[in-house]
């Protein structure tokens, strides 16, 4: 088998897996609707208080609303992804099985992450997208392309979202636990990626910081790049350096990680 | 209390009405009463659980009172830009936050886990529960009783604090009492959601996540003022879902602002029936929901 088929078929596969869970997934539209109507009411009051803040007008921070609440599942903002089962696996030594396949520890797990995200972006994002657009006022392109930009700023963000889970996944070989790892990366995760108010609204220095995170990658790019307010190359080609750094960092990790891995014979 | 109860009753965990307790030796058998009590011992044995791993613990309890502390994060950031929101001040909404911080954190605490049901039906520990001689809906709701999350009734009290301190507010003898009044009943109402939630699972095995969007959900809601909201939806969580009873309904009271929809004053002093009334409904769901399970007997 081909390496690009056998990487293919683990996405495949990470896409059916998810896709099993049909109540789940309706159950996890229907929660994004509910938050996205109660978060799209606060940021009306807060627009209405101060219209053009941050930049955006009111339908623009409404279309940012729904757009946080599309990316929540894909970009792994809410829950655990991959990594759960990942540092479950270093924790118990079937890491040790995964280590000897003939598939490369990174590229598997990507595979199966990407697989994911894709059943998240169609099960998860489209649904509460309508329905934001259908009950609120929302600045959505008309242009085509538009889209098709903000598509591939989605599909960076989720390389850069893997990348950084893998990272922390690995701590696992180190600390064996590692609920407070995905606890601490979950927290900063949430405030950096702008899902807790859109990171041009937060005030002075803090906004800047925040805007050169990765995190930043993962809802604040794709959603400028759908409202016009970034310019798509740029905003890729910050994504795609967040990507190669944090890829990179996570084969050092891996690569020293796997040196301490004694596996047991009997 | 929980402690010196269960470490008494301990030595006789499967004789609940044994005779050397001569308060309830011959008391007939009561529901409520066996329930509780099992309940703090299942609470209590997954409390010294917890704390065989007492820096986990630590950390755990700091991560849910950082991560709870979140969305008064957001209205502090939100209140970086305006001074105003929906014609409330921060003290005000801090006021609104922390009763329903603290309402709706005491019922996570007490009986937050209700959303494993579904997980425990699908792999079939549920049927372990129903052969034990205690009120199924006891154990399930002391299941995995985790006590970090006293972090976010912990971040509650500090907003209401807040609140109270630079709040400038008219105090009367009924307005003192509204406010435990407020965290009781509202922490009923939370509690009935979280019950009618778990009857509901006996039907959506995967659909815990739809109890999120009203436990959760409807804990964020409150933590603004109704002003915000669209009145329809005002409407649906005063008359339909009674949320509003909460904190909306009398902290509106309390604070001196009109409610946005037409109700008398009166209304603000019912929240306890509305908890009670709320309560009574889950537990007819539960029973409905409990009785309609089907075990697959594997």
């Amino acid at each position: 088998m081909g390496a690009g088929r056998l990487y293919a078929a683990v996405a495949a596969g990470g896409f059916r897996r998810y896709a099993t869970y049909r109540a789940a997934t309706a159950a996890g539209v229907f929660t994004n609707t509910v938050f996205g109507f109660i978060l799209a009411y606060t940021y009306i009051a807060l627009w209405d208080e101060k219209p053009h803040l941050g930049g955006y007008d009111q339908a623009q921070a409404l279309t940012y609303v729904w757009v946080g609440q599309a990316m929540f599942a894909v970009m792994v903002l809410g829950s655990n992804g991959f990594e759960a089962e990942l540092i479950e696996r270093i924790r118990t030594g079937d890491i040790a099985i995964d280590l000897y396949r003939p598939a490369d520890l990174q590229l598997w797990w990507f595979a199966a992450d990407s697989g994911r995200a894709l059943f998240q972006l169609l099960g998860r994002g489209v649904v509460p997208m309508a329905f934001g657009a259908l009950c609120f006022d929302l600045a959505l392109p008309r242009d085509p392309l538009a889209w098709l930009a903000c598509l591939v700023a989605i599909a960076l963000g989720v390389v850069v979202s893997f990348a950084i889970r893998y990272i922390v996944a690995l701590w696992a070989f180190w600390l064996l636990d590692g609920s407070g790892a995905m606890q601490l990366t979950w927290l900063t995760g949430v405030f950096f990626s702008g899902m807790l108010l859109p990171l041009n609204v937060f005030p002075g220095a803090l906004g800047e910081i925040a805007r050169l995170l990765p995190w930043s990658a993962l809802l604040q790019a794709p959603a400028d790049v759908l409202l016009g307010e970034a310019d798509p190359l740029a905003t890729y080609g910050f994504q795609i350096a967040w990507a190669v750094v944090l890829l990179a960092a996570g084969r050092l990790v891996q690569s020293a990680a796997t040196r301490r891995v004694v596996v047991q014979g009997g | 209390m929980a402690e010196a109860r269960t470490a008494t009753a301990a030595h006789h965990p499967d004789c609940p009405d044994r005779p050397d307790r001569t308060d309830d030796a011959y008391a007939p058998y009561s529901p409520v009463r066996d329930g509780l009590r099992a309940y703090l011992m299942i609470a209590a044995m997954w409390i010294r659980s917890t704390m065989a791993y007492r820096a986990s613990f630590a950390m755990t309890a700091f991560g849910n009172f950082a991560a709870t502390s979140f969305d008064f994060l957001a209205i502090l950031l939100m209140f970086s830009q305006v001074d105003e929101l929906g014609g409330y001040t921060l003290p005000e909404i801090a006021f609104l936050y922390g009763v329903v911080g603290i309402a709706f954190g005491l019922t996570d605490l007490a009986i937050g886990s209700m959303d494993r049901l579904g997980r425990r039906v699908r792999d079939g520990t549920l049927d372990t529960l129903l052969v034990r001689p205690v009120p199924v809906l006891a154990q399930v709701a002391a299941d995995k009783f985790a006590l970090r999350r006293l972090g976010r009734v912990t971040q509650g009290l500090f907003v209401l604090g807040y609140a109270l301190t630079v709040l400038d507010i008219d105090w009367t003898p009924v307005k003192v009492l509204m406010i435990p009044m407020m965290v009781l009943s509202g922490g009923l109402i939370f509690g009935a959601v979280f019950v009618a939630g778990g009857a509901f699972q006996f039907i959506a095995l995967d659909a815990a996540e739809v109890q999120n969007s009203f436990t959760y959900g409807g804990s964020t809601l409150l933590q603004y003022p109704p002003t915000v909201f669209a009145k329809d939806l005002v409407r649906g969580v005063t008359f339909v879902l009674p949320l509003a009873f909460v904190n909306w309904v009398p902290a509106l009271y309390v604070l001196g602002r009109p409610y946005p929809l037409d109700l008398p004053t009166w209304v603000a002093f019912t929240p306890p029936l509305v908890g009670a009334g709320c309560c009574a409904l889950a537990g007819l769901a539960w029973r409905a929901g409990l009785r309609s399970y089907r075990s697959t007997g594997s």
